[in-house]
């Protein structure tokens, strides 16, 4: 147990540094210089433009200035963003709103996801499983800023049910409709992918083997069918955890939520290079460590794993 | 044991049939409408009597016990017929009472034990909900008590732990625990050792019998081999095609089989017809169930070559352990042994010999750690590309798993071409000329050319695969359980067309197998491996008539059938 | 009653048991494993063609693919509006639906029902070139790692997981707003843009695909005939792959639809000059509260093409996937 997360834990830092390197790479060597990008139409002032160079070591050689950065990642020392604030500061006010939003939308996606797919896998044929794998379907082929705005018009706008744009506390309470935009498409695959599962299990021997045992029906469910297939759905659950927060940035466009994607995407309209690789290093930090998180629960469900080095 | 069949009175009436089944039939609802899958059948089982159901994959025969039990899949139903347990017909009883009928009243231990206990759950929990289930005492040491009673040793440890760190065997004996935990009156056992190595299914049949006479439980036993039948039951129901053609008392039915499809049965098993090729032997008759002919008495310069030749071969695999970790496995250890010409040569062994690892060096796809491999006169290790070329055209494998040797994009000629193409032999005409010949030899309708191998069953796909190992008139195939997929009467089928390619094209055959008695009928000479190591090897005779190792012995005792008293005329 | 059991070898309650033989005429002997000889041939894509031919889900979306692509290689046949903006009058600004001009007007005054039409090429050009660059170069990559393996496949997988870590939307902003891509948006920076962080997806199918067929009998079967490894792969490894991959491309091609209006959306993918229901979105979208309807239809015209695209894929895969075939 304990060599299999080593084993997982060191598989992850390629991932990271190398993710890291990409975004660093992009950012700041492509052709076109990032600095006089800062200026926007404005005429490049030569003394400001020196002095942030030097600030993001942009006159080093670009490995040592990767590992710079690297470093300044981990001592939280970031530098500042286009306004003269720290961006760790910035980090520090956005991240948690983010945070909030991905869990609420991970908790409703969980919690339907598998409610749904649970019954439809049950009823395999039957009207309410067709009905909902259509539903699906289609909530997974509308994109998400298009969801965004039916749920806003309809929802936050027409019927008033809940506040169509987020205040700047965020509150839960004004995160429940971006939550539910940002959750529903994870929402549709925890669902099939539930569904797929119980169709897998219900059909596996052991749980023949367990009818036939004479268990009741409900334990046979609970114990045998939906323990077995709840494996892929958590797995699947903690790697999400990640995308969502990287991927909120439409919805937090959208609903004018004061997290992360919207500062991110901010600083690229305005082309803060530093600003944007500071927040997607970040991001891939916790995509990282969600994968952990997946791998831990891995071997928590599954004793297969769990034994196995 | 088993010896006399009892044609006697029993005082009429005082006896009440535990399973009663009357003009069952049980159709499955598919895309093509309605199957019939069992249709009119009937069978009996007494109190405390061990019936079996024999037949080929898809007879019926899993699917008429598991009514039996109530476990049809969704889409099965039972459209006709009575299913009567203790009088009370079943058939169409309601979900409720099933359940309280599952357990302790029917038990059931299923076939493969690799997928039939949850993984995530520890033995002992899956043990103590079967007991819990049924209002049975459920503590740890009941548990372990059931546990043990199935021949598990150390039991109260090992029901803390989960079923992947159990062998096969163990978690059959678990299951058996779990089926018979509750006591129940009829036990349905479904093929309960087919997946289990050969030693092993006698060990675990041997328990099963024992526990079950002492507890008085009936049992069900559903199987495809016929000697496995007669020699655990007292009553055998062969089915075919979804029918009861025949049933009776075991022996009476294999000294009197009356049904055509029985007739075949019983001369087909391997298992039969190893045994009585040893008992024709014994008394000094020569069997013509032999494919492999004895040999002619001949002088030792007279015998024919060895064309292939395999010195202190050797394999060992890097496991990967930990973190930089690895592990040494020898697979094969320093294996010699010779082919000679024409003949065929058995490599006999269980799950882990390294039989199939030999198999794929001489093959030449897999590079030995050590030891040489000579193939007529030549050290094949030595080969460049274009020998090696050449080599392929020589020696040619035939798979276990009828499904996974061929393309399934490729049709039947494209699939028996593509070796001639791969050699460029030939002209587009003289290539298909050559392939309606290869399916004349193989006894296959020309037409099937053009069909696609999802179309044809099992043994006709067996046969495409000899016909395109044929393509290149190769001198050695290595069989690699060829056959040991194949229902029995099939099984025959394709051994015949071996024996008879053999003796028209003069071929040379290394037989990879676990079934001693497929060897008994085909191969003329022996290897006995055992985890890597060559135990034993001698011709086919001297192997079955003498064997020297204690563990060729107890594969030779592993053959079902062993102890039934077979005159030879039987047949 | 004693149990009698045949290993104990108690014979102490012999009973009768009857021998029962079956009518021969209900009972017929057939043939041993006789070869069917009389329907007409079917290869596995033939049995899938007419899984497919059956289900509605395969029927629907494939019309509405055809019509997608019909309307996008010929828009001047739905509709013979001007739609840019040059021609769009600005008194004609969020006006309701007029003769000629069924859906109404955008603020700027442009035809709703023509831009609809006319936005659609964009769309298909990006989800298709795309997909192909993606299929193209992901299936190699994922190809060559699974039927090798080793080294190669390590390196392999570290850089598909590198690129995991990197969602394509956020890879795609991130590139987006480099000053070179900022300077040239056309439809084909971002399909460069879109195939460098969409391919490991169909790496890692493949993949997983090739690793699942490349041990199978018939593979080794071929090798000993003496087929070359490589040819091995592209003979009869890869056709044995694709059904997994189709899947994927087809649903991919939807992904990569949304992909290129997200970004459009946001700003950052094709410019405004460039006709695409993302740019129509992101324009409507001040006044939605106002006049929704100009968002309301790139909006159900984009959510039916990547529907259409996301069904066919759910129905290939029920047609092509071999476990879903074995049931």
């Amino acid at each position: 147990m304990a060599t299999y997360i080593l084993k997982r834990f060191l598989q992850l830092i390629p991932v990271f540094l190398g993710a890291t390197l990409l975004v660093y790479f992009l950012v700041f060597s492509l052709p076109g210089d990032p600095i006089a990008a800062l200026f926007g139409d404005k005429p490049v002032n030569e003394a400001v433009a020196a002095k942030l160079r030097a600030q993001y070591n942009l006159d080093q050689p670009f490995i040592v200035q990767y590992l710079l950065y690297l470093k300044s990642i981990f001592t939280f020392d970031l530098g500042q963003d286009f306004s003269g604030r720290p961006i760790a500061a910035v980090l520090g006010e956005v991240f948690p709103v983010t945070a909030r939003l991905a869990v609420m939308a991970l908790i409703f996606e969980a919690v339907f996801g598998i409610a749904f797919g649970l019954v439809a896998g049950l009823r395999k044929g039957k009207l309410f499983d067709g009905t909902v794998l259509i539903a699906s379907l289609i909530v997974i082929g509308i994109p998400i800023f298009v969801l965004g705005f039916i749920l806003q018009f309809f929802i936050g706008v027409q019927l008033g049910w809940a506040k169509p744009t987020v205040s700047a506390a965020a509150t839960v309470q004004d995160l429940i409709l971006p939550a539910i935009v940002l959750g529903l498409a994870s929402f549709a695959y925890v669902l099939r992918l539930t569904r797929t599962s119980v169709i897998e299990n219900m059909n596996a021997d052991y749980v023949r083997t367990a009818t036939a045992k004479g268990l009741s029906r409900f334990r046979v469910i609970n114990v045998h069918i939906l323990r077995n297939s709840l494996i892929p759905v958590v797995t699947f659950l903690g790697a999400d955890l990640g995308t969502l927060m990287g991927g909120a940035i439409v919805t937090e466009g959208i609903f004018n939520v004061p997290g992360v994607g919207n500062r991110l995407y901010r600083a690229v309209l305005s082309g803060e290079g530093p600003t944007v690789v500071s927040i997607v290093t970040v991001l891939v930090l916790i995509y990282c460590l969600s994968n952990l998180l997946v791998d831990l629960l891995y071997a928590w469900l599954d004793p297969r794993i769990r034994y196995d080095s | 044991m088993n010896s006399s069949v009892h044609i006697k009175e029993e005082v009429a009436g005082s006896e009440r049939p535990l399973l009663e089944i009357k003009n069952l039939a049980i159709n499955f609802a598919t895309s093509n409408g309605e199957v019939n899958a069992v249709r009119n059948a009937h069978l009996t089982v007494m109190p405390g009597e061990t019936v079996a159901i024999v037949g080929e994959s898809g007879s019926g025969k899993s699917t008429s016990a598991l009514a039996a039990i109530g476990l049809l899949p969704g889409n099965g139903r039972v459209a006709a017929g009575e299913i009567l347990f203790d009088g009370e017909d079943i058939a169409h009883a309601s979900e409720k009472r099933m359940i309280e009928l599952r357990g302790n009243s029917i038990g059931m231990v299923p076939q493969d034990p690799m997928s039939n206990l949850n993984p995530v759950w520890k033995i002992g929990f899956q043990v103590k909900e079967t007991l819990k289930a049924n209002g049975l005492p459920s503590g740890p040491e009941d548990v372990a008590k059931v546990l043990s009673e199935a021949g598990l040793p150390d039991a109260a440890r090992r029901a803390k732990q989960y079923p992947h760190e159990f062998s096969g065997g163990m978690r059959q004996r678990a299951l058996i625990a779990i089926g018979l935990s509750c006591q129940p009156r009829l036990l349905i056992a479904d093929e309960p050792t087919s997946a289990l190595d050969v030693t092993v299914q006698r060990q675990i049949l041997d328990h099963l019998d024992k526990m079950t006479s002492e507890l008085g439980t009936a049992v069900l036993l559903i199987t495809h081999d016929l000697g496995l039948a007669a020699e655990r039951a007292d009553k055998v129901v062969v089915m075919y095609k979804g029918q009861v053609v025949e049933s009776g008392p075991s022996l009476e039915l294999l000294r009197n089989p009356r049904h055509p499809y029985t007739k075949r049965l019983v001369s087909s098993a391997p298992s039969l017809a190893s045994r009585r090729i040893q008992v024709a032997k014994e008394q000094g008759v020569e069997s013509d169930e032999l494919l492999a002919p004895t040999e002619p008495v001949v002088v030792e310069s007279a015998l024919p070559e060895e064309v292939l030749k395999v010195e202190d071969l050797t394999k060992v695999f890097k496991l990967r352990g930990g973190i930089g970790k690895t592990t040494d496995f020898t697979a094969v250890d320093s294996v010699s042994f010779s082919v000679r010409r024409g003949t065929t040569t058995a490599i006999v062994g269980e799950s882990g010999s390294g039989k199939s690892t030999v198999a794929q060096m001489v093959l030449n796809l897999l590079e030995p750690t050590s030891g040489k491999i000579i193939f007529d006169g030549v050290d094949t290790s030595t080969l460049n590309s274009r020998d090696l070329f050449k080599f392929r055209r020589r020696v040619q494998p035939i798979f276990q798993d009828p499904y996974g040797s061929l393309d399934p994009m490729y049709n039947i000629f494209r699939t028996i071409e593509e070796p001639l193409r791969t050699h460029k032999i030939g002209t587009k005409a003289s290539r298909e000329k050559k392939v309606r010949e290869l399916l004349d030899q193989v006894a296959l309708p020309q037409s099937t050319m053009r069909r696609y191998p999802n179309e044809l069953s099992g043994g006709q796909r067996q046969r495409i695969a000899i016909a395109r190992a044929l393509a290149l008139d190769p001198e050695v195939i290595i069989c690699d359980e060829a056959v040991s997929a194949l229902d029995v009467l099939v099984q025959a089928q394709v051994l015949n067309l071996l024996a008879e390619l053999q003796d028209n094209l003069g071929l040379t055959y290394l037989f990879i197998t676990h079934d001693l008695a497929v060897v008994r009928q085909i191969a003329d000479h022996v290897c006995v491996m055992q985890k890597g190591k060559l135990v034993e090897t001698g011709s086919t005779d001297d192997v079955f008539d003498n064997p020297r190792e204690a563990y060729t012995q107890a594969l030779l005792d592993a053959i079902p059938g062993g102890s039934l008293l077979l005159p030879p005329e039987v047949a | 009653m004693t149990p009698e059991n045949n290993l104990t070898g108690q014979d102490t309650a012999p009973r009768h048991i009857e021998h029962f033989v079956a009518d021969l005429e209900e009972t017929p002997l057939q043939a041993t494993d006789k070869v069917k000889e009389d329907s007409a041939p079917s290869s596995l894509w033939g049995e899938a063609w007419k899984n497919l031919r059956k289900q509605p889900l395969f029927i629907i979306s494939a019309i509405m693919i055809l019509a997608v692509v019909v309307v996008s290689l010929f828009p001047g046949l739905f509709s013979q509006i001007d739609p840019t903006s040059e021609a769009c009058q600005l008194s004609n600004s969020d006006g309701g639906p007029a003769s000629g001009h069924p859906l109404g007007f955008t603020q700027q005054g442009c035809d709703v029902y023509a831009r609809v039409i006319f936005g659609t090429r964009s769309s298909v050009t990006v989800g298709l070139f795309t997909t192909i660059g993606v299929v193209l170069f992901g299936g190699i990559i994922g190809a060559l790692a699974g039927y090798y393996g080793g080294w190669a496949d390590a390196v392999l997988a570290r850089l598909t997981d590198i690129f995991f870590a990197l969602p394509l939307i956020l890879g795609a902003i991130v590139m987006m707003q480099l000053p070179v891509f900022r300077a040239n948006r056309t439809v084909w920076t971002l399909v460069l843009i879109l195939i460098v962080f969409g391919w490991p997806q169909i790496a890692r199918i493949t993949r997983g695909a090739v690793i699942e067929v490349r041990n199978a009998d018939f593979v080794v079967a071929a090798r000993s005939l003496g087929v070359s490894k490589f040819r091995s792969l592209l003979r009869h490894v890869l056709p044995n792959s694709l059904a997994p991959i189709i899947v994927v491309a087809t649903i991919s091609l939807g992904t990569f639809i949304v992909a290129e209006s997200t970004l459009s959306f946001l700003g950052i993918g094709l410019p405004p000059s460039v006709m695409s229901w993302g740019n129509d979105i992101q324009a409507a979208q001040a006044s939605l509260r106002s006049n929704p309807m100009p968002l309301l239809y790139p909006a159900i015209a984009l959510s039916i093409t990547v529907l259409s695209f996301i069904m066919l894929g759910d129905a290939l895969r029920d047609a092509l996937d071999p476990k879903a075939r074995k049931r």
